[in-house]
């Protein structure tokens, strides 16, 4: 029997881990903080856009910077609303994910192709080859962002600031924090790391952009954060637990003998997700103000 | 300072300032609607296209003639149904984004019962029944998720969503698919079809099925104990829980009750649309039909009377964003866009004193400017 296929699987799964870990990561810190962005999907989804208009104009690293600009933005809006504005989460990140499909469907059939956009291949970020075969450099940065957060949180101050925004957000006002603008940061920096994911999946990954480029990953993201208890190296984990049965799905697909219709391969990762989610609850613990604006008596 | 203030707010702006407070919802409606438009129309400009003429275009397409309300109203009516599917659940206190998928599941189900063979109207309302059920089953997942392990309903509605949509795909390819034509299912036999309400446009009676929805959730939510649960649930859980209200109990029923909406959303969109009666591979007729539904709650106020007018003003947008496609040239998805940005401003709670703070930061931006040009 052949066995190259196992590292075709460690390679696939290692790119889908990339979009999932850095947007998880990133709703980590939000949810630190208290905030709770279910428009993550769609700053994916927008980011995607951007990092391909933004590579091809400037090549991979505009590409890369473009995306976490478009990610910082939306959220900047989202948090600005939840905080300042005592908005409702849920509704905000709903509209944020109404906005983005709509406005990347428009995009793309304002390049000129509806539905789909290749990427030039200048415009990619070149992969490396290793001996599991070629792999996109920003494979390691979803490694490293992980391990860099979690010294954050557990070990600095700022961390603790987060946390506690989170936690007793009136302690924390009395101590002198500004509640607001923290959870502001928190969540902005969240849309960064989503819209570097984003941008990833366009110009590194896929090299092309569609409509549903996103496809839930945003919502798995969110999955995964409530997996990980708000542990980015569980986060890290997670983030390769679906990533592998994204893979799995791919390479059942490719199979030639074709055992499962397509249609029923495709819903492996969602499903998954469910069962993952349904057996992590219960051992997790959220902040005590997750998802409730801030308001002082 | 703050007696100062209010001396020099004349007697008149107090006033109508009470009266706007008291108008809240529906301005607050109405302003989220506005501001939608509004940046619509910012982004056409940047894209190069021209908002007026877009704008006259939708508005033409949409309430010009009668055969723009009647599509507009035709358009509407899977909103309506969806909307309330979203509307029960935020009133019971829980954000169930599923609709979507249960829209699918409930179109699925119209289109199997298409196979019997029945008696006019009786096929009709076996196949409602049918795909409500389909919907209501669909909702379990979900519900039986937040009640044994607590899984929150945004996260597993939208994976049952995709698993909803890949099932459909299936089932369109394999299963209801119409042997002459592989692009799309069998069509609804006309025993099961709505008839069409006034002739020539895409209004069928299947608006009737919709009102009646309503209606029935209005009594339901307004005038039953089950209904008083729910929304006692949804205000205040802890006092609910107090007060002896088995909030498992109620939060299933919301969601089955959605349920059921999404799936006769989904049975009214291929028995009630002229001309196919089938669901089209890669079922364009039924994406969004959900995710639209949300933005009809939210900007209806989540109340029945209010999602049925929202209802029609979303219908109107796309009923009129084909016309405004055809004759301006601006992609339908333009219409999504001003959705989104729509129910983004519909989160913000007191989007009056917002406004008021934005132009008041404005006036003192001006005058600081005025008095540095003197």
């Amino acid at each position: 029997m052949n066995w190259s296929f196992l590292t075709d699987l460690l390679r696939i799964s290692l790119h889908a881990m990339v979009p999932i870990t850095l947007t998880a990561v990133g709703e980590i810190v939000g949810e630190t903080a208290g905030l709770f962005n279910i428009g993550l999907e769609g700053i994916i989804l927008i980011s995607a856009l951007a990092g391909a208009l933004g590579a091809e104009a400037g090549g991979p690293m505009v590409g890369l910077l473009a995306g976490m600009l478009v990610g910082a933005l939306i959220s900047l809006i989202f948090s600005i609303i939840n905080t300042y504005w005592k908005g409702d989460q849920m509704i905000t990140g709903i509209g944020i994910n109404l906005f983005a499909a709509g406005f990347v469907a428009f995009g793309l059939i304002r390049l000129g192709s509806p539905g789909f956009h290749s990427v030039t291949r200048t415009a990619q970020i070149a992969k490396i080859q290793t001996p599991i075969g070629s792999l996109s450099p920003m494979i390691f940065v979803a490694l490293v962002v992980p391990f860099i957060i979690h010294w954050f949180l557990k070990r600095t101050r700022a961390g603790l600031i987060l946390k506690a925004a989170g936690e007793n957000p009136e302690a924390a006002d009395v101590a002198g924090i500004n509640v607001n603008l923290v959870r502001l940061l928190a969540t902005t920096f969240g849309g960064v790391l989503a819209g570097l994911g984003g941008a990833y999946m366009s110009i590194a990954w896929f090299g092309s952009v569609t409509k549903d480029i996103s496809a839930g990953r945003g919502f798995i993201a969110l999955a995964t954060v409530v997996f990980s208890g708000l542990n980015p190296l569980l986060a890290l984990l997670g983030g390769f637990i679906f990533g592998f049965f994204q893979s799995l799905a791919t390479w059942i697909k490719t199979l030639p003998s074709k055992p499962i219709p397509w249609q029923f391969v495709e819903m492996l990762p969602y499903i998954v997700t469910l069962l993952v989610v349904a057996g992590a609850i219960g051992r997790v613990r959220f902040p005590k103000e997750l998802g409730k604006p801030y308001k002082r008596e | 300072m703050s007696r100062d203030m209010t001396e020099t707010v004349p007697q008149k702006e107090k006033l109508v300032h009470r009266t706007l407070t008291g108008l809240n919802p529906a301005i607050e409606s109405l302003l989220a609607a506005a501001v939608g438009l509004i940046i619509g129309a910012i982004l056409m400009l940047v894209w190069g296209y021209n908002p007026w003429k877009a704008y006259a275009a939708l508005l033409q397409g949409a309430y010009g003639d009668a055969y723009g309300w009647a599509s507009s109203a035709a358009r509407g009516v899977p909103l309506i149904l969806t909307a309330l599917t979203f509307s029960i659940c935020v009133r019971a206190g829980m954000t169930n984004i599923g609709a979507e998928g249960q829209v699918y599941m409930g179109a699925v189900a119209a289109v199997a019962v298409g196979y019997f063979t029945l008696p006019a109207g009786l096929h009709l309302i076996v196949g409602l029944i049918f795909a409500m059920i389909a919907g209501a089953i669909w909702s379990l997942g979900p519900a039986i998720l937040r009640l044994t392990r607590g899984v929150n309903e945004v996260i597993s509605t939208i994976m049952f969503n995709w698993i909803a949509r890949f099932l459909t795909f299936y089932m369109v390819a394999f299963v209801l698919v119409d042997p002459m034509r592989g692009e799309k299912t069998i069509s609804i036999p006309v025993s099961a079809r709505f008839p069409v309400l006034i002739r020539g446009t895409d209004l069928s009676w299947s608006i009737f099925a919709a009102v009646a929805f309503a209606i029935v959730i209005y009594f339901v939510l307004w005038h039953t104990v089950t209904g008083y649960e729910v929304r006692a649930a949804g205000l205040n859980p802890s006092a609910a829980r107090y007060g002896g209200i088995k909030s498992k109990r109620t939060m299933l029923m919301a969601f089955v009750l959605g349920g059921l909406g999404a799936g006769l959303a989904g049975a009214t969109i291929v028995m009630g649309n002229p001309p196919t009666y089938a669901i089209i591979s890669g079922m364009p007729q039924l994406l969004n039909a959900g995710f639209d539904g949300m933005a009809v709650a939210m900007v209806g106020r989540n109340h029945p009377i209010g999602i049925l007018i929202a209802a029609l003003f979303f219908g109107g947008l796309t009923a009129g964003g084909r016309t405004m496609q055809f004759t301006a040239g601006v992609p339908l998805e333009m219409v999504r866009v001003v959705e989104g940005v729509i129910v983004l401003t519909m989160a913000i709670p007191e989007l009056i004193r917002v406004f008021r703070v934005m132009r008041s930061s404005w006036d003192r931006l001006m005058s600081v400017l005025r008095r540095r040009s003197a």
